[in-house]
């Protein structure tokens, strides 16, 4: 303490110094850690042959556990005492990396979106005409949808700053638009019309996610916060207990199989004299099915993009930012705070809505089971971990969120230490908990936090305002 | 001495329309009551002041002008028009600006989208001039343009507040405790600007006020309110030499 300077203790609080606080640190930490395993990890239950449950111990995983915590909570303390006597540096590396990304944003853009535009191709260079199904598929398109989906939902909580944590029903509005449509409407009245039941029902899934956007806002518009969160928490659920149990217009449990897939503008991808393949005078594959969704989620989620970058700079999202901020001052500015708001909650659904059009659409079944309130929570953290409102934060969110686990499935080289029937998509959850805490300790307000001007002089006056670190005063 | 004792009654009723009219207010939160039956009156072209201790209902009363919280009794007449009843984004339209009390500018958005916002009323129509006008009054915000609201000093926020109120255009402004937590320097700095607005371009304002001294030499009326009734009334001056106020709200306080 008496080594702290004046700088350090500016920045943070009177840290202790010295080895024996920090080891009771982390033996603290330790010692909850243990409280905490016990009744979740210390005991494993599974069937024997004869259906009996076995309790496992698993005292080993605890002590592991309890381990990491130790040594993790041990380097922290060190790492906080080090700083606040003033030997580290006081800017975080990447605090001082964002600025000059900034910089570079005008440059990365084009290149990020050339990339996209070229990844099937470079996925069949690298993996072969089969092998690259996988990545154009299981990465491309996935996390594409995720990418769209938090673009969406960034609209309403970025952007409008009303926290949604029922943002599922909107996909699963859309998804069970298109498949409804394209399997019972457009077969009952129109059938020619069913190799474009995809272009046709993408819109109407839209706007009728749209429409159930702005019906959840009316009850919900003197809500903020924590009571809203909890009533769109509650609105997801009802969709899908709707969806579940309304077997007769949902087909409950057992959902909506043999979704007519997308057609390349009006010629089906099969192996018919009529499909793609031979219209086009190839050989038959899958793979170019999967490469022509790909590029329609792409440009769906650049449209997102688009979308939301345009409206930032129209009054209606400068209000919306305006409402995050103050919803008192806002009024008092003449804006209309209800108007505002449904249109977030409508734009925001919209775009979820086609989302879930092209996910049933890929998939050829939905049922409920995909529209749980796991999902709520997946984008909800996409868009906190990115940054509230940053479009790149999210990008790049979604890309670790779910490229991130898949990505583990395909490293061999973690199978000896995890065993072989690792499977990480079963640690999802807890890569979240994880990628949730640490950045909440570095970057607390995302990993993009600062937010992009929308209107720019053209003559620079002084010191740009994203340099400038925010204070409230 | 002419300073009335008893409200609004004694007040020389001036022979133009006024241009906000408060009449027999009362205003709860929940049950309890914040404005016990409230009179005033400004008139076109006039700086009124409404000072009062800590909790009298000064920054109540403004709110209750833009209809948070709504007034349950009496009448609040703008323009000739009944808005007792009116949404505040609507009120806002009419004609009237205030910077609310906390200033309440928004953080993140720069000062440049902070002034947009003041614009959007009139859909943006002069917002080039207005923000060169702006810029003239408040040099100071010229140079922030870029920054970010959240970032500027105490005194430039309640610069960015008013020249957002005044983006609008506004026929009446009214500004809640300008002068809280500011440099001598910087208040004198702000009332300065609100009497040359005052003078240069007729524009009508009603300034709540704690700092009694300053207001009362800037306004052409006040009105003093305790616990949620107007208790005196008269012209600043004459509120100013009134012994009573002077025991109340200027003794011991800094001039």
């Amino acid at each position: 303490m008496a080594k702290a300077n004046n700088r350090a203790s500016e920045q943070t609080a009177i840290v202790e110094q010295g080895l024996t606080p920090a080891l009771k640190e982390a033996a603290f930490a330790a010692l909850v850690t243990f409280g905490l395993c016990i009744p979740i990890v210390a005991w494993g239950t599974r069937q024997d042959l004869n259906n009996r449950l076995i309790l496992d111990q698993r005292w080993d995983a605890v002590a592991w556990a309890v381990l990491i915590v130790f040594v993790g909570r041990l380097l922290v303390s060190l790492n906080k005492q080090r700083r606040a006597a003033g030997g580290g540096p006081l800017v975080s590396m990447p605090n001082a990396l964002l600025p000059a990304m900034a910089k570079l944003l005008p440059v990365l853009a084009p290149l990020a979106i050339g990339f996209l535009f070229v990844f099937p191709i470079v996925a069949i260079f690298g993996s072969g005409w089969q092998g690259s199904i996988k990545w154009i598929d299981n990465f491309g398109v996935q996390i594409l949808i995720y990418v769209m989906l938090g673009w969406g939902l960034n609209i309403v909580v970025g952007l409008a700053g009303l926290l949604d944590l029922g943002y599922v029903a909107f996909y699963a509005v859309g998804a069970y638009s298109y498949a409804l449509f394209a399997t019972k409407v457009i077969p009952a009245t129109y059938p020619a019309l069913g190799v474009w039941a995809f272009w046709i029902c993408l819109p109407i899934a839209g706007l009728l996610a749209a429409f159930w956007g702005v019906l959840l806002g009316f009850p919900v518009l003197r809500l903020r916060g924590d009571y809203l969160a909890i009533v769109t928490l509650a609105f997801g659920e009802i969709i899908r207990l709707v969806l579940i149990n309304w077997v007769d217009f949902s087909g409950g449990y057992a959902g909506i199989s043999t979704i007519p897939r997308p057609s390349f503008f009006g010629i089906p991808f099969n192996a018919s004299d009529s499909g793609f393949a031979a219209v086009f005078g190839l050989e038959f594959s899958p793979l170019y099915r999967t490469i022509f969704l790909y590029y329609v989620i792409l440009m769906l989620a650049l449209l997102t993009a688009f979308v939301t970058i345009r409206l930032r700079r129209m009054p209606v999202g400068r209000a919306w930012e305006a409402l995050r901020e103050d919803e008192i001052a806002c009024r008092s500015l003449g804006i209309n705070t209800t108007s505002t708001k449904l249109t977030a909650f409508a734009i925001g659904a919209g775009f979820g809505g086609v989302a879930g059009a092209f996910f049933a659409a890929r998939q050829g079944f939905i049922s409920p089971e995909s529209f749980t309130f796991m999902e709520s929570a997946v984008v909800l953290a996409i868009v906190v971990l990115g940054g509230m409102g940053s479009l790149w934060g999210v990008a790049i969110a979604a890309v670790a969120m779910i490229g991130g686990p898949e990505l583990m499935r395909e490293m061999d080289l973690l199978k000896p230490i995890f065993g072989a029937d690792f499977d990480p998509t079963k640690y999802r959850m807890l890569i979240f908990g994880l990628a949730m805490v640490v950045i909440m300790i570095w970057k607390p307000r995302g990993l993009i936090s600062t937010r992009e001007p929308t209107a720019f002089l053209k003559e620079s006056k002084s010191v740009s305002g994203s340099l400038v670190k925010e204070g409230h005063g | 001495m002419s300073a009335m004792t008893e409200p609004a009654a004694a007040v020389a009723t001036s022979p133009r329309q006024p241009l906000l009219s408060v009449r027999g207010v009362k205003a709860y939160y929940g049950n309890i009551i914040a404005l016990k039956g409230v009179d005033v009156d400004v008139h076109p072209g006039e700086i009124v002041t409404l000072i009062g201790a800590n909790g009298a209902g000064k920054s109540t009363l403004m709110m209750t002008v833009f209809g948070n919280p709504r007034a349950r009794e009496g009448q609040v007449i703008y323009d000739g028009q009944d808005i007792t009843r009116t949404e505040t984004h609507l009120i806002a339209r009419m004609g009237l600006a205030q910077s609310p009390e906390g200033r309440r500018i928004f953080p993140r958005m720069t000062v440049y989208e902070n002034l947009q916002m003041g614009a959007s009323v009139d859909n943006f129509a002069h917002f080039d001039q207005d923000l060169e006008r702006i810029c003239t009054i408040f040099p100071r915000l010229k140079e922030r343009l870029q920054q970010r609201g959240g970032t500027l000093s105490g005194g430039e926020q309640q610069m960015l507040a008013i020249g957002r109120a005044l983006m609008s255009r506004p026929q009446l402004l009214m500004l809640d405790e300008p002068s809280l937590g500011l440099a001598p320097l910087i208040v004198k700095m702000i009332f300065d600007t609100i009497r040359d607005l005052n003078k240069s371009e007729g524009l009508t304002v009603f300034l709540v006020e704690q700092n009694a001294f300053h207001a009362l030499k800037l306004a052409h009326r006040g009105y003093v309110m305790v616990n949620g009734v107007i208790t005196m009334s008269g012209s600043g001056k004459e509120l100013l030499a009134n012994p009573q106020v002077r025991a109340a709200y200027l003794e011991g306080g800094r001039h």
